[in-house]
């Protein structure tokens, strides 16, 4: 094979321009091919987060009220009436209200520090409100500490600023608060004037929205014991009996109207499943990871085409040169090893380009669009992939060469 | 002569069927993909407001301080309610509006039995004359009714025909949330994309709002934001008061202003304005303000989705891809062609009547890479709700416009890819080919 090169790469020069296209075609279809790739692996990796709620069998309910003239006490009035009403029901194993839930696609997040008089924030949280039925209702695995007693939990009117002396935070919170792992029975400062103690540690919990800029308290989330009774609605997280999720979806709306029916529940979106939930939030990140999808595979499918399609000249130009060839001794074998030979030179330079473009592309996309950098692995793979594809390409016209009779050296050109 | 080549160029179509099968679908796929993503990318960037963008400005003070304000030293993108007011009082602009969004609920009345959720705004009166909301009936109110406090409301005509089946609801009584309002104008369909005026709180691609009232009055019914609220440093407000004169920002400003000089006229209101809240003790940092137009504004909330962004960018790698692609196939194609090229050039061909014949060749293969990728294209828009939000998706349409960028990005790109392979034809030796033939 060696004594092959030197030949090859001057018959290369008789053709540079083809040459040129096919490593510079194979270079960008690189850098195209590995970031895609790249961004494929985080989309997907954003999918299957864990949100650390039971997901099978936990929905929420959207509930606004109608009539926003209410006291604070009437407003929680009327929330104690209906949760005592959906815990009830046959299909329901619990309930609890909240101001938000995980996945939600955004919503309340509080600076946290560690003194009261600290003005640069340790960092920021997911904040969650509950009763002492929230962790059960959601499934969230208490891993350190207890949950919340009935008589810890506060009431928040409209426009009003409380923070509860405890609060339940997520082993990621714990850890970016108290790294060591003693954070439970420690107190922390979430926008608040007087500390919060943290008393138990769930994990994981995701926090509500997914977007990048609340990436930077990925994981980090507080709960607190408090009925936010807002006068402009508030949400019923409900978990069904195992296996009754349908029917608990159908009972709790009802249960609700014949409790009041100053109520507005969207018949559309106001009763979602996690499935929804989790379906919706993602959507742009699966809608990216398809189309990148799609992306790869028909730039390798193009690739491969102009390869054969070059290549294939390439050997209808030189017909009377491998006939002469083939007169003078080489094997069939011989034929084909060039060709492929060949390929694999102007692969191995485009690959090398194709590196250099993929990680200028990279940087590009950090600065413009912050995002992380990516691993060579990909890089890797990419010039695995390419130079597999090159051969596989360069495969039909190269037999189609091998196969060419000796008695082609005596015909004209 | 143009008419000729072109023949000879759809006659050469069928001549290497898989070479030429190949670059139309190349140019096709490329060419599909480039403009499926412009097309939401066309959607999601364009301005909202084209006539009046660079009159409209949104005032930014910094109320937070160096220590607590945004990234660089930013003010916070919306006001407190002091800082709003303050700037509402001092009418230093032609027109100028404070808006918030709000969260209501129409209450039952004659033959409807259950509540409905509206969304809008609290607005002042300039609202609908500096953002040329169109009336399908009545008008807005005015500032006589700003200070009045009255209790009118302009819904949308999608809640007019809600509730009044479309007729004219002016002068009629809708009760929100517990409240009556006197409807004084029905807005025709009018939802901006992006929704340039309430970044803060929107993304920017929301529904359209079904109710805009008064501001004064939602203040009066101490009726809470509907949309985003920032705060800083401790919280302990326990009453609407106490939450007014909080740090927190969530309303939003807009002034009006016709020349340069009064831009620069507001702008020095604006620092003097810091200036004496810094003398005043409230402040106790040196003036932070910023006066953005409408595209400035976009720009600085990054309204366009990086989703739109990122897949626009690698379509467009995509696309490079394709003609350089192309490119070789046409060399390959072009040089099979030497002997034929020969003996045209031995026949008394000039160079450039050779490279007219192929580009022209080349052009119709892009002729037809653009009817492929038309109906790529129509396929790739019909499909974008895969990728983007559903509120983005429906703003993607195939208009005569695309369809004629389809054809003309096609038709050109592939000339331009051309011309290498047409200068490689042009110059094959005659004697050469009719030596060797």
């Amino acid at each position: 094979m060696n004594i092959q090169i030197r030949p090859i790469l001057v018959a290369l020069r008789r053709h540079k321009a083809g040459t040129l296209l096919i490593a510079l075609q194979i270079a960008l279809t690189l850098a195209i091919v590995c970031n895609a790739l790249f961004i494929i692996h985080q989309r997907l990796a954003n999918l299957s987060e864990a949100s650390g709620v039971d997901e099978a069998d936990v929905f929420v309910v959207a509930n606004y009220w109608a009539d926003v003239n209410r006291s604070t006490e009437q407003v929680d009035a009327q929330v104690r009436a209906d949760l005592a009403a959906l815990r009830q029901l046959p299909a329901v194993l619990d309930a609890t209200p909240a101001s938000g839930y995980p996945l939600r696609g955004g919503g309340w997040d509080n600076f946290v520090t560690k003194t009261p008089d600290q003005v640069k924030p340790t960092t920021d949280a997911a904040v969650y409100t509950g009763d002492e039925h929230f962790i059960d209702t959601l499934g969230l695995k208490l891993v350190a500490g207890r949950n919340f007693r009935p008589d810890e939990v506060m009431v928040m009117g409209t426009q009003q600023a409380i923070t509860p002396p405890t609060a339940i935070v997520s082993k990621a919170l714990a850890e970016r608060l108290f790294p060591g792992g003693d954070a439970l029975g420690k107190s922390f400062y979430a926008m608040g004037t007087t500390p919060s103690t943290i008393i138990g540690i769930v994990d994981p919990l995701h926090r509500q929205g997914v977007d990048s800029s609340s990436n930077s308290y990925a994981g980090q989330a507080l709960i607190w014991p408090l009925r936010a009774d807002d006068s402009k609605g508030i949400y019923y997280i409900v978990r069904a009996k195992p296996g009754q999720l349908a029917a608990a979806m159908r009972e709790a709306p009802k249960a609700l109207f014949a409790q009041s029916r100053m109520r507005i529940i969207d018949p559309k979106d106001g009763v979602q499943d996690y499935a929804t939930i989790r379906h919706k939030v993602f959507d742009s990140d699966r809608g990216m990871a398809i189309l990148m999808g799609i992306i790869c595979a028909v730039l390798l499918a193009i690739t491969a085409a102009g390869i054969v399609g070059l290549t294939s000249f390439w050997v209808g130009q030189r017909r009377r040169q491998i006939g002469v060839r083939r007169a003078l001794g080489a094997r069939q074998r011989d034929i084909l090893a060039y060709f492929l030979t060949e390929n694999f030179l102007i692969s191995v330079a485009g690959v090398a380009l194709g590196t250099v473009l993929a990680i200028v592309f990279n940087l590009w996309t950090m600065t413009r669009f912050a995002m992380a950098p990516m691993s060579m692995a990909y890089v890797g793979v990419g010039v695995l992939v390419l130079l597999l594809l090159g051969q596989g390409a360069v495969l039909a016209p190269a037999l189609r060469a091998s196969r060419v009779p000796p008695v082609e050296a005596t015909r004209g050109s | 002569m143009f008419a000729y080549y072109f023949q000879l160029g759809l006659r050469s179509l069928r001549r290497n069927p898989a070479l030429t099968a190949l670059m139309v679908m190349a140019i096709g796929f490329g060419v599909a993909a480039s403009m499926t993503t412009y097309s939401v990318f066309r959607a999601v960037s364009g301005n909202p407001i084209p006539d009046k963008a660079a009159q409209l400005f949104t005032p930014q003070v910094d109320a937070w301080g160096p220590q607590q304000n945004l990234k660089g030293g930013e003010p916070a993108e919306a006001l407190g309610y002091i800082d709003a007011m303050a700037l509402m009082r001092a009418h230093q602009a032609k027109r100028q509006t404070l808006l918030y969004p709000v969260q209501l609920s129409v209450i039952p009345g004659g033959d409807r039995d259950m509540p409905l959720n509206a969304t809008g705004y609290a607005v002042t009166s300039d609202f609908f004359s500096m953002f040329e909301v169109p009336f399908r009936y009545g008008s807005g109110w005015s500032t006589q009714d700003d200070d009045a406090r009255a209790a009118d409301v302009v819904i949308s005509d999608v809640l007019d025909q809600k509730l009044f089946g479309g007729a004219d609801s002016v002068g009629r009584t809708l009760n929100l949330g517990g409240h009556d309002y006197r409807i004084v104008g029905v807005a025709s369909h009018w939802n901006p994309r992006p929704r340039f005026y309430d970044l803060f709180s929107t993304s920017g691609f929301a529904d359209e709002p079904d109710v805009y009232m008064v501001l004064n009055r939602a203040l009066d019914l101490q009726m809470r934001t509907g949309g985003r609220n920032s705060c800083r440093g401790s919280l302990d407000f326990t009453t609407w008061q106490e939450y007014l004169q909080s740090n927190c920002v969530w309303i939003t400003p807009w002034v009006e202003l016709d020349s340069p000089a009064d831009v620069a006229g507001y702008r020095r209101f604006l620092t003097n304005y810091a200036a004496e809240q810094q003398h005043a003790g409230r402040f106790n940092w040196s003036p932070n303000v910023r006066l953005r137009d409408v595209v400035q504004w976009m720009d600085y909330e990054q309204v366009v989705p990086p989703e739109s962004r990122i897949s626009l960018a690698v379509a467009l790698g995509f696309f490079l891809i394709c003609l350089v692609n192309t490119i070789g196939l046409l060399l390959a194609k072009f040089m099979r062609r030497a002997g034929e090229i020969g003996v045209r050039r031995a026949l008394g061909a000039t160079r450039g009547e050779i490279y007219a014949q192929y580009l022209i060749e080349a052009g119709t293969v892009g002729l037809a890479g653009g009817a492929l990728g038309l109906l790529l294209t129509a396929a790739g828009v019909g499909g974008v709700g895969v990728l983007f939000r559903p509120e983005i998706a429906r703003l993607a349409k195939l208009d005569p416009s695309l369809v004629a960028l389809t054809f003309a990005v096609a038709i050109v790109a592939t000339v331009l890819a051309a011309f290498y392979p047409a200068w490689r034809a042009a110059h094959v030796q005659p004697a050469w080919q009719l030596k060797s033939s």
